[in-house]
């Protein structure tokens, strides 16, 4: 297996770098986590991402998906889908691991503290909804700054797009779901307007994207 | 330095003014929401940088006072998480049925809906004469929507399907009356319960408890002051009381753990030790 450039503190430089965007720039960025945000439709195109990641998947995965406050936590709703990745709901001061894909509970607010732990809130909802993706990739982008890759995938509503603009300024990466593959177009054509994604792809190409992104291959998928 | 890394710095001297001039501490709350909510107040205020609030802050009392409120502004449902006032009355209830008289402490009340819903359960299960609640926030502005008790109807329905979860042994709309767009909690209801001002981030004991209801309130803190609050509940609790946290909150991973026995894991409901 391709095993990159690690550092003594275990991050992950990316050898590929953003090459077909700026062929003469070697990218050595470590990515630290990534973040993502889900609505309706959004189950689907996550059951179609999170198989794909290999146990050793390298860095943290986070996750805001609305939901009914009463359901039970969304993690529950992947276990039997054959991840690789322990699924399971963030609790508050835990620390962002990898080999895990965290879900905010129903009804907080997820946020991540600067020393990558988890927050929990039950401040007012933020675009009609607790939890909210922005205030998760707001407070993400805070801690991970350019070492943060954001995805924003189906919905109706337009959580994600200010939070997905934040990562981006913030020299982080940013990924969206091709409206085309999204059950609802609403929230991806949301974020491609207010945030100008790097990368607009189908939930099975995001998958791929991911795994690339960690293991340092050739970045083989055309760009946007 | 970079922007961010600045501002970290006019955050943590926007909460020493706010210590030093007002003594409302803030400086141990975690970090992310604190962030979240001086950006909020700085967008409401049209200033440009955190410490331009600074000087607000220390000159202008009224904008000192909503600063205050802002940072306590949390929202929540009557009967917010049924199960757990169905374990509070199969786990609570038998308990407190063999005292003649004992006093709950709600530490975090807000805008009151925690008291209101623990106040109707207390009435179907017959105890709510034998009761005296007190009901503390350092939030006054909060703590007077609570004493009202008059919440927007249209958040009824959200209540009432709570309630019926939850184990309600009647209909919600007994417990208030419709007037405009307003549902006002019967009075009967507010009869034992004492709101008053106490801030857990400063204060101490005031009473001796048999119940403390501190949900939601603690995932603000970070871990030292969470230790701090959860020692000055314990000190407040009578041997075999009752201590009922947030459903994601945990007392496993605090200073004052071996002080308790779990009852119910899930739903955070903890007794404090005999001995």
């Amino acid at each position: 297996m391709n095993t990159g450039i690690r550092t003594q503190d275990g991050r992950l430089f990316r050898r590929d770098g953003l090459s077909h965007r700026s062929s003469s720039v070697q990218d050595s960025r470590p990515y630290q986590a990534v973040v993502i945000g889900a609505s309706a439709g959004g189950s689907t195109a996550l059951m179609n991402i999170l198989p794909q990641l290999p146990a050793n998947f390298p860095i943290p995965i986070i996750v805001a998906q609305h939901l009914h406050p009463l359901q039970d936590g969304p993690a529950v709703l992947y276990r039997a889908q054959g991840c690789a990745l322990t699924l399971k709901e963030a609790e508050e001061k835990e620390a962002a691991l990898p080999g895990f894909v965290y879900f905010a509970p129903p009804n907080y607010h997820l946020l991540v503290e600067d020393d990558h732990t988890f927050s929990l809130s039950v401040d007012a909802k933020v675009n009609f909804t607790r939890p909210s993706i922005d205030v998760l990739f707001q407070s993400a982008a805070d801690a991970y700054g350019v070492t943060l890759i954001g995805v924003v995938l189906s919905g109706a509503n337009q959580d994600g797009a200010a939070g997905l603009n934040i990562i981006k300024q913030r020299g982080g990466l940013a990924i969206v779901q091709d409206p085309a593959t999204s059950e609802i177009s609403y929230m991806p054509r949301a974020a491609i307007e207010a945030a100008s994604p790097d990368y607009i792809l189908s939930p099975l190409e995001i998958g791929a994207k991911l795994v690339h992104l960690s293991n340092f291959l050739a970045d083989p998928l055309p760009s946007v | 330095m970079q922007a961010e890394e600045i501002e970290k710095i006019e955050i943590d001297l926007f909460l020493e003014a706010l210590y030093q001039r007002y003594s409302y501490d803030f400086r141990h709350y975690a970090k992310a929401s604190v962030r979240r909510r001086v950006r909020h107040i700085l967008a409401r205020s049209g200033r440009k940088r955190v410490s331009e609030l600074i000087d607000l802050l220390l000159h202008d009392e009224n904008f000192a006072q909503t600063a205050i409120y802002d940072f306590s502004i949390t929202v929540t449902e009557m009967f917010r998480d049924p199960d757990f006032y169905r374990s509070v009355r199969q786990n609570i209830v038998p308990y407190l049925k063999t005292y003649p008289f004992f006093k709950i402490w709600i530490a975090g009340c807000a805008t009151g809906e925690e008291v209101y819903s623990l106040a109707i359960l207390l009435q179907e299960e017959e105890l709510y004469e034998r009761a005296k609640i007190y009901a503390t926030d350092f939030n006054e502005s909060a703590l007077k929507k609570a004493q009202e008790g008059i919440y927007p109807l249209k958040e009824v329905q959200q209540h009432t399907v709570n309630y019926q979860k939850s184990g309600g042994l009647h209909s919600f709309s007994d417990y208030y009356y419709a007037q405009y767009d307003s549902a006002i909690m019967r009075q009967s209801l507010k009869t034992n319960i004492t709101f008053a001002h106490h801030n857990l981030a400063t204060d101490g004991v005031f009473s001796e408890v048999q119940i403390v209801f501190c949900r939601n309130v603690l995932i603000y803190f970070d871990r030292s002051l969470q230790n701090w609050v959860l020692s000055t509940l314990t000190d407040s609790l009578s041997r075999g009381g009752f201590l009922c946290l947030g459903a994601k909150e945990n007392l496993e991973f605090s200073s004052v753990f071996d002080q308790f026995k779990v009852v119910d894991k899930t739903e955070k409901i903890y007794q404090k030790r005999v001995k």
